[in-house]
């Protein structure tokens, strides 16, 4: 009894200094206490400031009259349209060109990195020479490299240079033909959607057979048959309604066609060249990362090389390249902010200008910071998605 | 059972035969590596081609018809562009490069003061040197001679004012000068700051810990351009009036700030990599949470993420380039400025002098990576899970 008395018995404490507890309670009052002053004091001096230099605040300025031009609107807009408008144009235009890099990039990316692991000693050194070389200059560098060292010293207009299927290139850009789609041509987009519908539907009863007889069948020759063939089939059958309006060679400019100017073109050229030296190496780690036993497992079971590659190797190689796949995609998307240098307007150029004119400096960040980071959260949530999908199933 | 006849016994091991001529020489080396199968022999043919194709070009481009010294533009252009060359000529301006060379290295700091960052230079290296080879003795005073005498020195030595001599305001500096002040003092920051983020993200003090994922994540997910136009264009609107910030302090603590935070993730990485073992011992050795850290877990977790801290210095050396978007002329922002210079103005100018940039970038960045690898096989001790 008197042992369960003495256990009882408050344990004895050193000084409550030395109490972790307490210390920690200590030290984050102090911090809160040192931001929220931190924070009022900035928040004083920003209105102090604002008041003294007459700058309006709040997001009032977004409905009124913007003022400025833009060189590529994917939607419209006119001089005359509001600031909110002209940020959206930002936007977009920021969506396109890191969309069109992500694609671009990730296909030279996995071409080099593959050719990294190559067996041909030749391709594998010039893999490694593009990796060396684009891994270690700064993007900015690259733009500024297709921008006034390759793209602006292209021939003039009128001697442009003749590429196949009557596209041109000069010194203002890229002429390609535009299609002009005629009447019936909905008839192939809906042919399309009805052929992705059936393969889908062909791939998941091919599924379901292999699983319960183990009979195999040719899903993906099948697959291509129907989205080649019932689009093409549409089309035969709507009369070809399809035209070409090629660009044509007048006196001082080209005129028709589908223009890209030498802005987007090397922004993207530079961005997507920039990050595949990124991706090859990610690529090829990924492919190291495979152990060999499970190459020479597959091997044993009877497996040919196409596919050990297309059922062991790349699906447990694509595990451990997603995730930094991913942080690429999101540099990308960043840097591709560095259009405010040669002068595409992507979001950064547009709220930059917009921030000039009305001199509203905290909203003007703000709203570019908001965006950025939503836009890496949409590009995270899409990855995590497929990495999800592409995740080891623990059974 | 019937005796064994062991009449001969062999007693010497029979020598390793040769392997056989097809298997050895360089031969078997291009059949192995080149020319293994069909597919890998059109492979070779077209990496061939694609040798062929440009490293002629760009021999001739850079060397042959190279230009390396000379006036101005007419040494590097055609005569129909009114130059000296002859029509179809093509070949780097290496002369513009020689020419604007004392601006790309200090951009407009005036020229009888040069002096002082070339003594900053060699400074610099002097003490860097050593501080890189692992054999050299006395690496803690090193250190601190290196982070902390030799930016005082250089503070004074490049800004001036004191000590007779002429003061220099930041605005004159540029080129090479900005580009390896802003890295190296930035690289000093980060490095320090990045640790105490990343220690305060796995703190068990929830509003620490809140704090600097908020700070971490953010950061992260904007461009580095946005962080600088924020410190230029809002730092001035958070202090009282009349204080005022110099431009190159604003960019020194936007790019600081920045790559403080990637710092931050790539130590977080290396504190969960170490083992709870290691936490717990120091913990019953009675270390309190700075020793725990400073003798226990940071040595073992930093050497660990070496390779991640590296990439993060060439990420930051190689974005140091982007303070050219807030008008500060750093080697990249001064060849692009050069190249509105009328006097040099030819269809080289622009490829020569970016070409020269490239290279100088590519020399600093490819040095530290290598070096990195170097460091990374030294410290390799075996313990790498």
């Amino acid at each position: 009894m008197a042992s369960q008395e003495i256990l009882r018995e408050e344990p004895s404490r050193g000084s409550f200094i030395n109490d972790p507890r307490i210390r920690s309670l200590f030290f984050q009052t102090l911090v809160v206490v040192l931001l929220f002053s931190s924070i009022w004091w900035i928040v004083h001096n920003v209105i102090e400031n604002l008041q003294r230099l007459h700058i309006a605040s709040g997001f009032g300025f977004l409905r009124s009259r913007a003022g400025f031009d833009i060189s590529d609107t994917p939607i419209a807009y006119t001089s005359d349209s509001t600031y909110f408008r002209a940020l959206v144009v930002g936007l977009l235009n920021t969506i396109i060109v890191a969309v069109a890099g992500i694609v671009l990039a990730t296909i030279v990316g996995f071409t080099i990195g593959i050719g990294r692991l190559s067996q041909n000693w030749l391709i594998r050194k010039i893999c490694t020479v593009y990796v060396e070389i684009f891994r270690n200059i700064p993007p900015l560098l690259v733009i500024f490299f297709w921008y006034s060292g390759v793209l602006a010293v292209l021939p003039p207009p009128r001697e442009s240079i003749h590429l196949p299927f009557g596209s041109f290139l000069n010194q203002r850009g890229f002429y390609l033909p535009r299609a002009v789609w005629g009447d019936g041509s909905w008839l192939i987009g809906v042919a399309l959607l009805l052929a992705i519908a059936m393969a889908w539907f062909v791939a998941h009863r091919a599924r379901q057979r292999q699983k319960a007889t183990g009979q195999q069948f040719p899903v993906f020759w099948t697959s291509l048959a129907l989205i080649v063939g019932l689009p093409v089939l549409a089309f035969l059958l709507g009369g070809m309604p399809l035209t070409f309006d090629f660009p044509k060679q007048s006196t001082f400019n080209l005129t028709g066609g589908f223009w890209i100017k030498p802005e987007f073109l090397s922004l993207l050229l530079a961005l997507s060249f920039y990050t595949a030296a990124f991706i090859a190496e990610i690529v090829r780690a990924g492919i190291r990362g495979v152990s060999k036993g499970q190459t020479e497992a597959a091997a044993a079971l009877g497996l040919r090389s196409g596919p050990i590659l297309r059922l062991v190797v790349i699906p447990q190689a694509m595990r451990i390249v997603i995730p930094p796949l991913t942080s690429q995609y999101l540099n990308l998307t960043k840097n591709s902010s560095l259009a405010i240098a040669i002068g595409y307007p992507d979001l950064t150029a547009t709220a930059g200008t917009v921030l000039n004119q009305t001199g509203q400096a905290v909203e003007g960040v703000f709203i570019m910071m908001i965006a950025y980071l939503v836009l890496s959260l949409v590009t995270s949530l899409v990855m995590n998605i497929v990495n999800a999908r592409m995740a080891l199933v623990e059974r | 059972m019937q005796e064994h006849d062991m009449s001969w016994v062999r007693t010497e091991m029979v020598l390793a035969q040769p392997a056989p001529p097809e298997e050895r020489g360089a031969y078997a080396w291009v059949r192995k590596n080149l020319i293994g199968s069909v597919g890998d022999t059109i492979l070779t043919v077209l990496g061939i081609a694609i040798v062929l194709w440009i490293v002629p070009q760009v021999i001739n481009w850079a060397f042959i018809n190279a230009q390396w010294s000379g006036p101005d533009r007419t040494v590097c252009t055609t005569a129909a562009q009114g130059g000296i060359q002859p029509d179809g000529w093509t070949g780097a301006c290496w002369a513009f490069v020689n020419a604007k060379f004392g601006q790309f290295m200090f951009g407009t700091y005036p020229i009888e003061e040069r002096w002082r960052p070339i003594l900053v230079a060699i400074l610099f290296v002097a003490l860097l040197v050593p501080m890189l080879i692992p054999r050299v003795p006395r690496k803690g005073l090193n250190a601190v001679l290196l982070f902390v005498a030799l930016p005082i020195v250089s503070f004074f030595l490049l800004i001036g004012g004191v000590f007779g001599l002429p003061y220099v305001e930041t605005a004159r500096w540029g080129g090479l000068l900005i580009t390896l002040s802003l890295s190296f003092v930035g690289i000093a920051v980060s490095l320090p700051l990045g640790i105490v983020l990343a220690l305060g993200r796995r703190s068990k003090m929830p509003i620490v810990k809140w704090l600097c994922i908020v700070f971490i994540e953010m950061v992260r997910g904007i461009p580095l351009i946005t962080v600088l136009f924020f410190a230029s264009v809002m730092l001035p609107l958070f202090l009282p009036e009349g204080v005022t910030f110099d431009k190159y302090l604003r960019a020194l603590i936007g790019v600081s700030l920045f790559a403080a935070a990637y710092m931050a993730e790539v130590i977080r990485g290396g504190l969960q990599a170490i083992p709870k073992g290691q936490y717990e011992g120091a913990d019953s050795l009675g270390l309190g949470y700075w020793q725990k850290m400073g003798l226990i877990v940071l040595p073992q977790a930093l050497k660990l993420v070496i390779p991640g801290i590296v990439n993060t210095f060439i990420g930051m050396f190689k974005d140091t380039s982007l303070v050219l978007i807030i008008s500060m002329f750093d080697l990249l922002g001064v060849v692009k400025q050069n190249f509105a210079d009328a006097n040099w103005a030819t269809p080289q100018t622009a490829r020569s002098g970016l070409i020269f940039a490239a290279f100088v970038f590519w020399l600093f960045c490819f040095g530290m990576s290598r070096y990195s690898m170097y460091t990374e096989r030294r410290l390799d001790t075996g313990y790498k899970r």
